[in-house]
């Protein structure tokens, strides 16, 4: 048991969801295991992006979203009433579909996580400096920035926007890392580039990517789950997913018969 | 044959008609024409304000520093006419500013309340009920004022008039806070929801979320609700001239009476007779509010520039 939760960093057990009369999650439970990049995969509307919304509960801030069930991550259910919101974002961080950074300086969007957090002038500045050098290096994005730290995110290349969105949670240091279509508003070149940042990261952090590129699921995943309408279809290797599908729906969506 | 009878059918595209294509462009030209209008307009006004104003200048009773910087008021003394405003000025400036320092905060409040806090039925309801308190007549805020406000002032403080300084600024903040709340407002639906979300999902609180995102990325709109504040208050008549006892003067405390320039204008422009003195000098108050407010947007259209340029 021990081993299990040890093995495991996100578990979800019996997790529906509802948009106001619609449901969206329909008991979903799978297993992501800790260290390895999992894909969510499956076509529009299959629920992918909603459940990865559920692992930092940033479905709530809409009223009408209602949630039943659990998920246990870094074994702790995150629905319990005793749960910090502010820890539980603290350590799964989150990548967004469109690079989102804040309309404020590089270096001050590195720093934001840590300044939310901490008082003011809890940091001395060299060990700040230091930090935005490390979180940047380790995206690649410091030999590019390191004399535009004062510019405004906002005007970068979407590529160094969206590495910049990575660099972001990783003062925070986080365990799981969720990335919502990281690549969809990339060119072929950045999204070469976030893929083998991805990779980079691997084994530090769980990562759980959504996409719609199936292609892309088969380059950068470990483990592969298929979604179909709110229901979780298959879950395994993602060799074994692509090669030996065990559901014919997953065969078929593969296939590209429909999606 | 077959060939032929092919390129036969060959669709052609349809011209367009001569009337269609006039049509767009007097279209055009009509909506180019309403574009320029406001320039025309506002340069119309400033050339009229200013040629009814212009006589007073080779009067001899006039002298243009006295008019900025004096402090007396007597434009129809029979012995001694003077023509001072600086108590007028000082008299718009004060209730403004009287008015915007408890506008404002409330304005940008109820704002940040009404775009991020509040539930969405909520939401609807205050911004009708807000709307409904732009509707107010000024003259009926005057009243309100001129009796409720001033009663409520004279025994809260014991000030023998209630209507001076300290009612005019409350009637006025009133006044501006819808203003302020629905440009404000709208400056903060304007930013975009994902990078609230990016707030949110590093753990920051809604809090943070408006002090650290919010009101950073909608610093242009909140400050031109300000403005927009600040324009409704230098040139709001009606409430103020009822409101504020009217009493030209430099004020020394909140319970002093005071005049504005606008209200100056309105009482006495009726008792002022044609092309006399009396009356250009009140043209020429009106020029002097003109470039008052003309300033205030100058400052800020600079203030937002330097923002920008940052």
């Amino acid at each position: 048991m021990a081993a299990e939760q040890k093995q495991n960093s996100i578990q979800t057990r019996n997790l529906n969801l509802w948009y106001g009369e619609f449901q969206a999650l329909k008991s979903v439970s799978v297993d992501v295991k800790n260290g390895l990049i999992t894909a969510l995969i499956g076509p529009s509307g299959c629920g992918k992006t909603t459940l990865l919304r559920c692992f930092n509960r940033i479905n709530e801030r809409f009223p009408y979203v209602r949630t039943q069930g659990e998920i246990v991550i870094l074994g702790k259910n995150i629905y319990d009433p005793d749960v910090s919101l502010i820890e539980l974002r603290k350590s799964v961080g989150m990548v967004f579909q469109r690079p989102n950074p804040i309309p404020i300086s590089v270096y001050e969007n590195v720093l934001f996580g840590l300044r939310i957090h901490h008082r003011l002038g809890h940091f001395k500045k060299a060990y700040l400096e230091e930090i935005v050098e490390k979180s940047l290096t380790e995206v690649g994005l410091w030999k590019d920035l390191r004399d535009r730290l004062k510019v405004k995110a906002t005007t970068l290349q979407l590529e160094q926007q969206q590495k910049l969105c990575i660099a972001r949670l990783l003062p925070l240091k986080p365990e799981i890392i969720l990335m919502d279509e990281p690549c969809s508003a990339l060119d072929v070149e950045g999204t070469r580039s976030i893929e083998d940042l991805m990779y980079k990261l691997r084994g530090r952090y769980t990562i759980v990517i959504v996409t719609h590129n199936m292609a892309q699921a088969r380059r950068v995943s470990d483990e592969c789950i298929f979604m179909l309408l709110g229901e979780k279809i298959e879950h395994s290797r993602t060799e074994d997913l692509f090669l030996k599908p065990q559901n014919p729906k997953t065969g078929e969506y593969i296939e590209g018969r429909y999606g | 044959m077959n060939d032929m009878s092919e390129s036969d059918r060959l669709p052609t595209l349809p011209k367009r008609s001569v009337v269609s294509m006039a049509g767009e462009k007097l279209l055009e030209f009509i909506i180019r024409l309403s574009g320029i209008s406001a320039i025309v307009f506002v340069l119309a006004i400033f050339f009229f304000i200013f040629r009814e104003a212009a006589p007073i200048f080779f009067s001899e009773n006039f002298n243009l520093v006295k008019f900025l910087f004096n402090a007396e008021w007597y434009p129809t003394s029979v012995t001694n006419v003077r023509y001072g405003t600086l108590a007028l000025t000082v008299g718009s400036i004060s209730v403004t500013l009287l008015a915007m320092s408890i506008a404002v905060p409330f304005g940008l409040g109820s704002a940040v309340y009404i775009s991020e806090f509040c539930s969405p039925r909520l939401k609807e309801a205050l911004k009708i009920i807000i709307e409904l308190l732009a509707a107010i007549p000024s003259v009926v805020w005057g009243f309100i004022g001129l009796t409720v406000m001033s009663r409520t002032i004279i025994s809260l403080t014991g000030a023998p008039v209630g209507v001076n300084l300290l009612n005019g600024g409350l009637i006025l903040a009133l006044m501006s806070v819808p203003i302020i709340v629905s440009i404000a407002e709208d400056a903060l639906k304007a930013v975009p929801d994902s990078y609230r979300e990016a707030a949110l999902a590093l753990g920051a609180t809604n809090w943070q979320v408006v002090y650290r995102v919010l009101l950073p990325s909608a610093k242009n709109g909140l400050l031109a609700a300000v403005l927009l504040g600040i324009g409704r208050s230098v040139g709001e008549t009606m409430a103020v001239l009822m409101a504020t006892g009217h009493a030209v003067q430099i004020p020394h405390g909140l319970l002093d009476s005071v005049r504005t320039l606008t209200a100056n204008i309105a009482a006495e422009l009726g008792e002022a007779s044609a092309s006399s003195d009396h009356y250009h000098v009140l043209f020429l108050t009106g020029v002097l509010l003109f470039i008052l407010t003309f300033a205030v947007n100058l400052t800020a259209d600079f203030v937002i520039r330097g923002i920008r340029r940052k």
